[in-house]
């Protein structure tokens, strides 16, 4: 159910210190570094309603549920059904448990108008009493609520002190682990000086009001033979019981998980790295009104539930269909995912509670729900509705629980002027392990959005601004134009590009040009190689001719010669042939 | 206070075992009633430390402790019950106006 609950103690206080007792209660057995000290009493005082009651009766109702040690109350002030009634309003059965014999409720009722003393008595009966209900369930843990209501009903002071002392003794001897509640003194912690009898641990409860919120808080005065959480711890007492919450976890020692989640816009992806935040990695927005802090962070919403992980949106500015219906303007529908039940919206004012009912609420809903993703939007909010440094301490809480839980958190912060910006960013930006920062970029009359990480822990990231576009498609990145006059976007940097686009068209179709213009030429060349080729071989095929015929020619004469020498030699040989010659 | 109307007295002592307070206070109290009540009272001795559970009942918290049971309503004294005058008030058998003058 808790998960913190069932954490061993520590280490320190296990084997050879004081054996302790868990109470339960949500936050104190941390402090308390694993209980109140087993066996012995501890005293609970403090103002009227600061919860002293509740936090015994939660002490006996916890220690029978999930520690199997049954308990008893001995209540001098309210009846057995007043308090089951004032316990079953935070969820406690507390009639359940008596049926069950794992409770017993003894009211102890005295009224003094209604007894004479008359000579020396002693306070057996309570001690009768008393052992009667532990030995009939076998309890553990005793309450008593409040037992200065006896100096109240009886006379002899003497000999009521020198009883509690042996009912303490009592109590110590039958190794009960036992509460004692008693109201807060004019200068001592209580009325009646019930310290004296209870030096082993002694826990006072208190509540302040500042700026008309009231703060209830939690302090261990001392505690013997174990060391302790020494603050004052803010309480609160909500719908399922007491939650205390310790100022920063004792131990800073969260794993780190190196799994790395997508944030819903691909081009921020690319700059963290191309794969986005690390899971239970606390991630800051931050940026001035209008500037995209809940589109980021719905995109972020957005890809979680894709990937089928629950989601918890605190909102306290806009409320859960405002965000849906302004996402859906910008391409994202968040709606089916609230359908579904993967995505939970919880909306308050901010002013509704004090800082420490915020936070309680908050732990609340993800206890119950188990989210892996969480924002809160916007952190600010919440800021004002406590001091700085308390605000500061109670984020710091906050974190530390979110990574504790292994959730991813996404807050936002609104910022207003440009200087006040990363001041009041910064007062908690050393919390955090990823800062993402918007800003208004005003250039040629115009108002742009710019983005750029300003850390993120653990993640080669980039280091340029970018413009951040939101479009019907939902939020996209562009890369800023560095020009000649500064930086350039929205309308600026559509000219630049088209002029960057016109410039690289004009550069193409010349390359293009010329490239053609060497085929031709190459072609041209080529052809007339071709000619003068052809005209070579024509001119060798015709001289090649003549030489043929030439030959032709002359081999014809020499046979004609022959023919011709051979019909004038049948009459005058030599005359003829001489004659003819001339 | 008149004691022409009479009516039965029935008294409770609750003590826990034979203790001096206990044997003390039923021999006040014995003393007490005779001198005041003779014939019209019956006095039941509750051990505790033999029967605890009826300690819540009468909401016994100190011992001894002497229950008025009748006439109503109901009254306490708790004590060994020496200090007689202090029981006869507390059972209403003196004027609680009277305690000083007395």
């Amino acid at each position: 159910m808790r998960p913190r609950r069932s954490r061993t103690p520590h280490p320190d206080s296990s084997s050879r210190a004081l054996p302790k007792c868990p109470t339960g209660i949500h936050g104190l057995d941390e402090i308390t570094l694993g209980g109140l000290p087993r066996g012995r009493p501890t005293l609970v005082c403090g103002g009227a309603g600061c919860g002293k009651t509740l936090l015994g009766m939660e002490f006996l109702v916890r220690g029978a549920l999930d520690f199997d040690e049954p308990g008893v109350c001995l209540s001098f002030e309210e009846s057995a059904e007043e308090l089951a009634t004032n316990m079953a309003s935070l969820g406690f059965d507390v009639a359940g448990l008596v049926a069950r014999k794992k409770l017993v409720i003894d009211h102890v009722y005295i009224e003094r108008s209604l007894i004479e003393e008359a000579g020396e008595y002693d306070l057996e009966a309570l001690f009768l009493r008393l052992g009667l209900a532990v030995d009939s369930i076998g309890a553990r843990r005793v309450l008593l609520d409040s037992v200065e209501a006896l100096f109240a009903g009886l006379e002899d002071e003497a000999v009521l002190r020198s009883e509690l002392r042996r009912l303490f003794r009592w109590l110590k001897g039958r190794k009960l682990t036992t509460i004692v509640t008693g109201e807060r003194g004019q200068d001592t912690l209580t009325r009646h000086g019930l310290e004296e009898y209870i030096s082993d641990c002694v826990i006072v409860l208190d509540h302040q009001i500042t700026e008309s919120v009231l703060t209830r808080r939690l302090r261990v005065v001392k505690y013997r033979g174990s060391t302790h959480g020494t603050n004052e711890y803010p309480f609160l007492i909500e719908a399922d019981g007491l939650s205390v919450l310790p100022v920063t976890s004792i131990d800073l020692k969260h794993t780190a998980s190196n799994q790395r989640i997508s944030t819903g816009v691909p081009a921020l992806d690319t700059m963290l790295g191309g794969k986005g935040y690390f899971r239970a990695s606390s991630i800051l927005v931050s940026g001035t009104a209008g500037t995209g802090k809940t589109s980021l962070a719905s995109h972020f919403v957005d890809a979680a539930c894709a990937r089928g992980e629950r989601c918890a949106y605190f909102s306290f500015e806009e409320s859960p269909n405002q965000i849906v219906r302004n996402m859906r303007s910008v391409g994202i529908h968040l709606q089916r995912w609230v359908d579904r039940g993967l995505l939970h919206f919880h909306a308050a004012r901010p002013t509704t509670f004090g800082l420490e009912m915020h936070l309680v609420r908050i732990h609340k809903v993800i206890k119950d729900f188990n989210p892996s993703v969480v924002v809160v939007d916007p952190v600010t909010a919440l800021l004002h509705s406590g001091s700085i440094s308390q605000a500061k301490s109670m984020l710091l809480r906050l974190i530390d629980y979110l990574k504790q839980q292994q959730i991813t958190a996404l807050l936002t912060t609104l910022t207003s002027g440009a200087d006040a910006q990363e001041q009041t960013a910064a007062n908690i930006s050393s919390l955090v392990d990823s800062w993402l920062l918007l800003r208004d970029i005003e250039s040629g009359g115009e108002r742009n959005r710019g983005l750029y990480i300003l850390k993120a822990r653990g993640i080669a990231h980039s280091n340029q601004i970018r413009e951040f576009l939101l479009t019907s498609h939902g939020a996209q990145l562009r890369d800023v134009y560095l020009g000649d006059a500064g930086l350039l976007t929205g309308s600026a940097r559509v000219t630049q590009e088209a002029k960057d686009a016109s410039a690289a068209l004009a550069a193409r179709q010349e390359i293009e040009r010329r490239q053609l213009l060497v085929k031709h030429r190459r072609k041209a060349l080529e052809a007339q190689i071709g000619a003068l080729q052809l005209e070579t071989e024509t001119e060798e095929q015709e001289s090649r001719q003549l030489i043929e015929q030439e030959r032709r020619k002359v081999s014809k004469l020499e046979q004609d010669r022959g023919d011709m020498a051979k019909s004038r030699s049948a009459s005058a040989r030599d005359g003829k042939t001489r004659g003819g010659r001339g | 206070m008149s004691r022409s109307a009479k009516p039965s007295w029935e008294l409770k002592l609750y003590v826990a075992g034979q203790t001096s307070k206990s044997l003390l206070a039923f021999a006040n109290l014995k003393r007490i009633c005779e001198e005041h009540l003779a014939g019209e009272y019956h006095i039941e001795v509750v051990d505790l430390s033999k029967n605890p559970q009826l300690a819540r009942g009468d909401q016994i918290l100190a011992l001894p402790t002497l229950v008025r049971k009748l006439p109503e309503p109901v009254r306490k004294i708790i004590g060994d019950l020496s200090n007689t005058e202090r029981v006869l008030v507390g059972l209403d058998l003196r004027p609680r106006t009277a305690k000083a003058g007395s």
